[in-house]
C-alpha cells in the first residue's frame, strides 16, 4: 500500500464523478499579454470584499491617499483592509451599487486618482528571517483575501495547528472563457512560486502540488521551469473538465479523498491556496504591495479586444469594457465571473474586487439566453453531471415541494452551485436557483427556530424565575408570620388593652348616634303625617301660617334654576349633586342642593319627582291631566291646569312645612311657570335637555323643602342623600341616552 | 441601455427535451423503414394514425388544464409515444384500434398524471397492455411476413385493410394471414411456444418457414434495425447504456442458463434477443426517461428486473410478448428501487435516511 505522498509522486491521478465539457474558449485569449489598463476617472472601493467583517474606515471626504495607504483598518480577525489603489482624493464614503447577485448598494469609498501613482512607505520582509506571526500580520494588513472567487482571508486559512501534508496551488482555472490566472502563470511565475515558499515557509507542508488544467501547456511549462530543481514539488496536469477547480474536486481528483461533509480540507492534511492568491503573498511579502489591483480577464464576443487586462481595484465595469472595444447589444448581458458560476450585472458602475475574475460581455448567439423552462423529464443528465453526486432532479422536486426534510436527506447542502446540473439539463430548469432560493428558505427557518428556540428558553427562565421569587416570598411571609405571632405572644397585655380601648371608643360615640337616629325617626314620621294631611286636605284649605322668608327663598332658587337652564349646557349640572356637598357649596343654584343632603327622606322624594319631571318632559306631550305630581315646566300644559297642578306641587315640595301656605304656593307657581316658558324658549330641542333640566328641578324642590328644615340638621346623614343623588343622576342619564331614540 | 439579468449558468450545452425526443423519432426510421418492407405498409398507417391522434388528445388535454399547447406539443414526447405504439400493434389491425390505445396513452396515462415528466407508467407500454387485454384478438393478428404473404398488398391496400379490414380487393385480413403454405400464422414468438405446448420441441418448430437459422423471418432483421437505432441513441448520449445493457445482459442471461440445461424447450439467447420486441423495448421503451429508475445503480436493478421478468412472461406466461407488462411491472418498483440506490454524495460516509 502506497502512502498519498508515494502515489502522488508517481503522477497518480483519480477522478471525480460527473463534471461538464462546456466549450472553453480560452485559446485565442490566453496567448495574449496582460493589458495594463489607464487609470480610470473614478475608483469605487468597497469596504468589503472578502467573506467576513469590514474594517473599520479610516478615511472621510476630501482625504487625500497615498498609493498602498490603507483605506480601512483590519479591528479583527474576521477582517482584511482595503487598500488605495493609486494616490489620489476621497471624493466621498457612499454606497454603490456592490459587485454581488443582488447589486444592493454597499458602502464604497469613492476615490479621484491624482494621476500621479504615488506609493506610500514600503517595508519588504526578507520572509525566512520572519516569524508566522509576522508574515500572517503582513498578509492581513495586505488585504489578502482568496483570490479564486470565494474571498476567503489569506491569513484565517494560513493559520492552523494542524499539520499539512499536502500544499495543493490551484491553477486549474476551469470555467470558460477565464484565462486571469493562466495569464499570471505565464507571466509571473517566479513570483507564484516566491508566494508558494512564503506560504511552505509558514505551513512547513509535506509536498506541493501545483494542479494546472492541460488546456494551459504555456502556464505549464512556465511553471515548470519556474519551479525547476525544488522538492518536493509537483506540477499536475489535470484533464479538462468543469468543475476541476473547485476545491473539494480538485483534491479528489488529485488525491482520490474527500473532505467529510461539513469539514475542511486541513482535517484531511491538505490546504489549497489559488495561484493569484501566491502571487499576491509575494507581492506584499517581498515588495510591501498590498492588493490593490488583479488580472480580469475581459471577454465576449461584443468586445473587440478581449483580453486579461491588469486592473486596479474598484475600476467600474464600464472602464474594462470600453477599454477592450464594448460594441453592446440590446438586451445587453454582462456577466461578473464566468459563464458558468458569474451573475449578471445591473449597471456598469459596479467596480472590480478581489475577487472579480473575469468580466463578460457575451452575444446573444454567443451565449443564447435561456429558453423557456419546460417540465423535468427525469432524464438524470444532471444527476450524471453533478461532481458531487447528488439527485438534482430529486432536489428540484423537495425544492417545489419545499420539503425540507427531503431536501435534507439528498444533501441539498453539499450542493456547489457549480451549474453542472443546469447547464445540461434539456428542459432548461435553472437548477440552481431552485437551490439557492431553497438553500436560503431553509437557512431562514432555522433561524427563525433558532429565534423559537430562544425566546422559549427565555420565557421558562422566567417563568422559573418568578416561581422562585413567588416561592421565596412565600417562605419570608410565613417566617415573618412567626416572628410576629412569637412578637404578639410577648406584648400580649397590651394588644388586649388596645383592643380594649377600641371598643370603648366605639361605645361612646354610640350614643350621640343613637340620638341622631332618633331625631331622625322623628322627623320622618312627621314627615309622614304631613303628606298624609296633604292628601286629604285642599290646598285652598291650608293654615294661614304664611312665611314669607321661605317664599322669598323658594323664588330666589327658582331664578337662579331658570338662570342655570337658560345657560342649557355645563356638564356640572349633570352632577349638581356631589357627594361632597363642599364642592357644589360655591354654586348658587347648589347652595340648596347642598342644603337638600341634609335630608336623606326629602333628597330621596325630591329625586323621584326629578325622575317623574324629566319623564314627562321626554314624553313632551299628551302627559296626565289628573296627576298631583304634573310638573311645573310642562309648556303645553293649559293655564287652568297647570294652576291646579302648581298649586299642589309647591305644597307637595313643602312637605316638610306643617302648615302650607297657599298664597306662597301660588307665586312659587307663576315663578316656575315663567320659568318654564322661559326654558322653553331657550331651550328648542327640549328633550336633549330634559334630563339636565331634572336636575336643577330637583334641587330645586329639595331646596324647597331643605329650607324650612335648619341648617342645625345639616350634617345628619350626607351619606344617604348622596345615594339618592347618585340614582337620580343615573336615572337621567338614562332618559338621555333613551331619548334620541 | 438595459441590461439583461439572469441566474448562472449563462451557457448551457444546448441539448434541449425536444431535440432528445426528436431523436427518439429518427433513431426509429430505420426500423419503421424495415418493418413496413418486411411486413408491409400498415406501420405506416398505423403511425399516422397514432400520431394525429396523440397530437389531438394532447392538445385537447392541455387546452382542458389550461396549458400552453404549441410549446408542450413540441416537446416531441407525444410524438414518441405514438411511434412507439404505432410499431408494437399489429400492422393491419382496425384503425379505431390504435386511435383508442394512443388517446388512452396520452390522456389517461400521462396527462392525468400531470404531463409529461409526471407519469408512473410508461404510456405507450399501459396503452398496449389496455388494448392485449381488452382486444386480445385484434392485437394479435400479425401477418406473416411479406415474403411469405400469399397476396402482396400495396400501399393503398394498407389504408384499406387498416380500415375495412381487409384489402381494396376485398380480400379479407384472414385470407391475408394465411401464408404461401396456406397455414395462419402468428409471430415466431407466438408459433413457437404453441408448438411446445402442443409437445414439440423447438428444434421441430423451427423446421417451420416462419423460421430461419433459428430466429425469426423478418423479425431478426426488424431487431436489428431496432438494434441500429439504439445504437444510435446511444451514440448521441439521449439514453445511457445502462438500461439497454442490464435488460439485454439479464434475458440473455437467464435464456442462456435455461438453454443450456434443455434446448429443446427453452429459447436459445440469440432468438429471445431477437424476437418479438426485445430490441425495441431495451433501447426505445425501457430507457423512456419518465417511468425508468432515476439512480446510476438503479438502472441496471430496473434493466435487470425489465429482462427476468420477460424470460419469466415468455417462458411460462400466456402472453405472446412480455415487454409490455415487465415495463409496467418495472415501472412500479422504480419509486422504491430510487429510494433505495441513491448514490453517496460527497464527503457523506452513507446515505442519509437509510442505515
Amino acid at each position: 500500500m502506497q502512502s498519498l505522498l508515494e502515489q502522488v509522486a508517481a503522477e497518480q491521478l483519480w477522478r471525480f464523478p460527473g463534471g461538464v465539457h462546456p466549450p472553453t474558449r480560452k485559446a485565442e485569449l490566453s496567448k495574449k499579454p496582460i493589458a495594463s489598463l489607464p487609470l480610470p476617472d473614478k475608483l469605487y472601493i468597497p469596504l468589503r470584499q472578502h467573506i467576513g467583517v469590514a474594517g473599520h474606515c479610516l478615511v472621510q471626504k476630501g482625504d487625500h491617499v497615498m498609493k498602498g495607504q490603507p483605506l480601512t483598518m483590519a479591528d479583527n480577525s474576521m477582517s482584511v483592509p482595503v487598500h488605495a489603489p493609486t494616490s489620489g482624493l476621497i471624493l466621498a464614503v457612499t454606497e454603490h451599487t456592490s459587485p454581488h447577485p443582488s447589486a444592493l448598494p454597499e458602502p464604497c469609498i469613492v476615490l479621484e486618482p491624482d494621476g500621479l501613482d504615488e506609493w506610500r512607505e514600503r517595508a519588504p520582509l526578507h520572509y525566512s528571517q520572519c516569524s508566522t506571526e509576522q508574515l500572517l500580520e503582513r498578509i492581513q494588513q495586505s488585504g489578502i483575501a482568496g483570490m479564486g472567487g470565494a474571498g476567503f482571508p489569506t491569513h484565517l486559512k494560513s493559520a492552523v495547528q494542524q499539520q499539512v501534508e499536502l500544499l495543493i496551488i490551484n491553477g486549474v482555472e476551469c470555467e470558460p472563457y477565464i484565462s486571469a490566472d493562466d495569464a499570471l502563470m505565464q507571466e509571473q511565475a517566479d513570483t507564484i512560486v516566491q508566494g508558494i515558499e512564503i506560504l511552505c515557509h509558514i505551513l512547513e507542508p509535506k509536498a506541493v502540488l501545483i494542479a494546472i488544467e492541460d488546456d494551459k501547456p504555456a502556464a505549464i511549462s512556465a511553471m515548470q521551469s519556474a519551479c525547476h530543481g525544488r522538492q518536493p514539488w509537483f506540477i499536475r496536469s489535470v484533464p479538462t473538465k468543469y468543475p476541476s477547480g473547485g476545491e473539494k474536486q480538485l483534491i479528489q481528483l488529485l488525491t482520490g479523498q474527500e473532505v467529510p461533509a461539513g469539514r475542511r480540507p486541513i482535517d484531511i492534511g491538505m490546504m489549497m491556496f489559488n495561484v493569484g492568491t501566491s502571487f499576491a503573498v509575494a507581492q506584499a511579502v517581498l515588495h510591501d504591495i498590498p492588493l490593490v489591483s488583479r488580472i480580469v480577464t475581459v471577454a465576449g464576443d461584443t468586445l473587440q479586444h478581449p483580453q486579461n487586462v491588469l486592473a486596479p481595484i474598484g475600476t467600474p465595469v464600464s472602464d474594462l469594457l470600453h477599454f477592450c472595444g464594448f460594441q453592446p447589444e440590446r438586451p445587453q448581458r454582462v456577466i461578473m465571473g464566468g459563464p458558468m458560476m458569474g451573475f449578471t450585472l445591473p449597471d456598469l458602475s459596479v467596480p472590480v474586487i478581489k475577487t472579480t475574475n473575469c468580466i463578460l460581455a457575451p452575444t446573444q448567439q454567443e451565449l443564447p439566453a435561456a429558453g423557456e423552462e419546460m417540465d423535468c423529464i427525469r432524464c438524470t443528465a444532471c444527476a450524471e453531471a453533478c461532481p458531487a453526486s447528488l439527485l438534482p432532479q430529486q432536489l428540484l422536486w423537495f425544492s417545489k415541494a419545499k420539503d425540507t426534510e427531503k431536501l435534507d436527506e439528498y444533501n441539498l447542502f453539499d450542493c456547489i452551485e457549480c451549474g453542472a446540473c443546469a447547464y445540461v439539463c434539456p428542459s432548461e430548469i435553472p437548477l440552481v436557483q431552485y437551490y439557492r432560493v431553497a438553500k436560503a428558505e431553509i437557512r431562514e427557518q432555522q433561524r427563525e427556530a433558532l429565534k423559537a428556540e430562544q425566546a422559549k428558553a427565555r420565557f421558562e427562565a422566567r417563568q422559573a424565575r418568578l416561581e422562585a421569587e413567588k416561592l421565596e416570598r412565600q417562605r419570608r411571609n410565613e417566617q415573618l408570620a412567626v416572628e410576629r405571632a412569637a412578637k404578639q405572644s410577648a406584648n400580649a397585655p397590651d394588644a388586649v388593652a388596645a383592643a380594649l380601648a377600641r371598643v370603648k371608643s366605639q361605645q361612646q360615640q354610640t350614643p350621640a348616634d343613637l340620638e341622631a337616629i332618633k331625631a331622625e325617626r322623628e322627623r320622618k314620621k312627621q314627615l309622614a303625617r304631613e303628606r298624609q294631611a296633604e292628601k286629604t286636605e285642599a290646598p285652598a284649605n291650608a293654615a294661614s301660617a304664611t312665611d314669607p322668608r321661605q317664599a322669598a327663598i323658594a323664588a330666589a332658587l327658582a331664578r337662579a334654576k331658570a338662570k342655570k337652564q337658560a345657560a342649557a349646557s355645563d356638564s356640572e349640572q349633570v352632577h349638581p349633586q356631589q357627594n361632597q356637598p363642599e364642592q357644589t357649596a360655591t354654586k348658587p343654584a347648589e347652595t340648596a342642593a347642598a342644603s337638600e343632603a341634609s335630608d336623606p327622606r326629602q333628597a330621596a322624594i325630591a329625586a323621584a319627582l326629578a325622575r317623574a319631571k324629566a319623564k314627562k318632559q321626554a314624553a313632551a306631550s299628551a302627559s296626565d291631566t289628573g296627576q298631583t305630581e304634573q310638573e311645573q315646566a310642562k309648556p303645553a300644559e293649559t293655564e287652568a291646569e297647570q294652576a291646579t297642578q302648581t298649586a299642589a306641587e309647591p305644597a307637595d315640595t313643602v312637605k316638610a312645612e306643617p302648615a302650607p301656605d297657599p298664597r306662597k304656593a301660588a307665586i312659587a307657581a307663576a315663578i316656575a311657570r315663567a320659568k318654564a316658558k322661559k326654558q322653553a324658549e331657550a331651550t328648542p330641542a327640549s328633550e336633549k335637555t330634559g334630563p339636565e333640566e331634572a336636575k336643577p328641578e330637583q334641587a330645586d324642590a329639595a331646596s324647597a323643602s331643605a329650607a324650612q328644615t335648619e341648617a342645625t340638621e345639616q350634617p345628619s346623614d350626607p351619606r344617604k342623600a348622596a345615594i339618592a343623588a347618585a340614582i337620580a343622576r343615573a336615572k337621567a342619564k338614562k332618559l338621555k341616552e333613551t331619548e334620541p331614540k | 441601455m438595459s441590461f439583461r439579468i439572469a441566474s448562472s449558468p449563462h451557457q448551457h450545452n444546448q441539448k434541449t427535451t425536444s431535440q432528445l425526443m426528436l431523436w427518439v423519432v429518427i433513431a426509429a426510421l430505420p426500423a419503421i423503414a424495415v418493418q413496413s418492407y418486411l411486413f408491409g405498409y400498415g406501420v405506416l398507417v398505423q403511425l399516422l394514425l397514432a400520431i394525429v391522434t396523440a397530437w389531438a388528445s394532447e392538445a385537447l388535454v392541455l387546452m382542458l388544464r389550461d396549458k400552453t399547447i404549441l410549446p408542450r406539443l413540441k416537446d416531441h414526447s407525444a410524438l414518441v409515444t405514438a411511434v412507439l405504439l404505432a410499431v408494437s400493434i399489429p400492422a393491419y389491425a382496425p384503425w379505431w384500434l390504435v386511435v383508442i390505445g394512443t388517446a388512452f396513452a396520452i390522456i389517461m396515462v400521462k396527462q392525468l398524471y400531470g404531463g409529461l415528466g409526471f407519469n408512473l407508467f410508461n404510456p405507450a407500454m399501459a396503452a398496449y397492455v389496455l388494448l392485449l387485454i381488452a382486444f386480445p384478438v385484434q392485437m394479435t393478428q400479425w401477418l406473416p411476413p411479406t415474403a411469405l404473404q400469399q397476396h402482396a398488398l400495396g400501399p393503398l391496400d394498407a389504408v384499406c385493410a387498416v380500415m375495412s379490414q381487409a384489402s381494396c380487393q376485398g380480400i379479407s385480413l384472414e385470407q391475408l394471414r394465411q401464408g404461401v403454405d396456406g397455414m395462419t400464422m402468428a409471430t415466431p414468438l407466438d408459433t413457437a411456444r404453441t408448438d411446445l405446448m402442443m409437445g414439440l420441441t423447438l428444434p421441430e418448430s423451427y423446421e417451420k418457414p416462419l423460421f430461419q437459422g433459428g430466429v425469426g423471418v423478418g423479425w431478426f432483421w426488424l431487431n436489428l434495425a431496432w438494434l441500429a437505432g439504439g445504437l444510435l441513441l446511444l451514440q448521441q448520449g439521449v439514453i445511457q447504456w445502462r438500461i439497454p445493457v442490464s435488460v439485454l445482459g439479464s434475458l440473455a442471461l437467464c435464456s442462456l442458463i435455461a438453454w443450456s440445461v434443455n434446448p429443446d424447450t427453452n429459447f436459445s439467447p440469440l432468438f429471445q434477443l431477437f424476437s418479438g420486441a426485445s430490441m425495441l423495448a431495451a433501447f426505445f421503451i425501457a430507457t423512456d426517461p419518465v417511468s425508468a429508475s432515476t439512480t446510476a445503480r438503479g438502472r441496471i436493478y430496473y434493466g435487470v428486473l425489465i429482462g427476468v421478468l420477460v424470460f419469466v412472461i415468455r417462458s411460462f406466461g400466456g402472453y405472446p410478448d412480455a415487454f409490455a407488462f415487465a415495463v409496467l411491472l418495472a415501472n412500479m418498483a422504480v419509486p422504491l428501487i430510487d429510494y433505495y440506490t441513491r448514490p453517496r454524495t460527497y464527503g457523506h460516509k452513507a446515505v442519509k435516511g437509510r442505515q
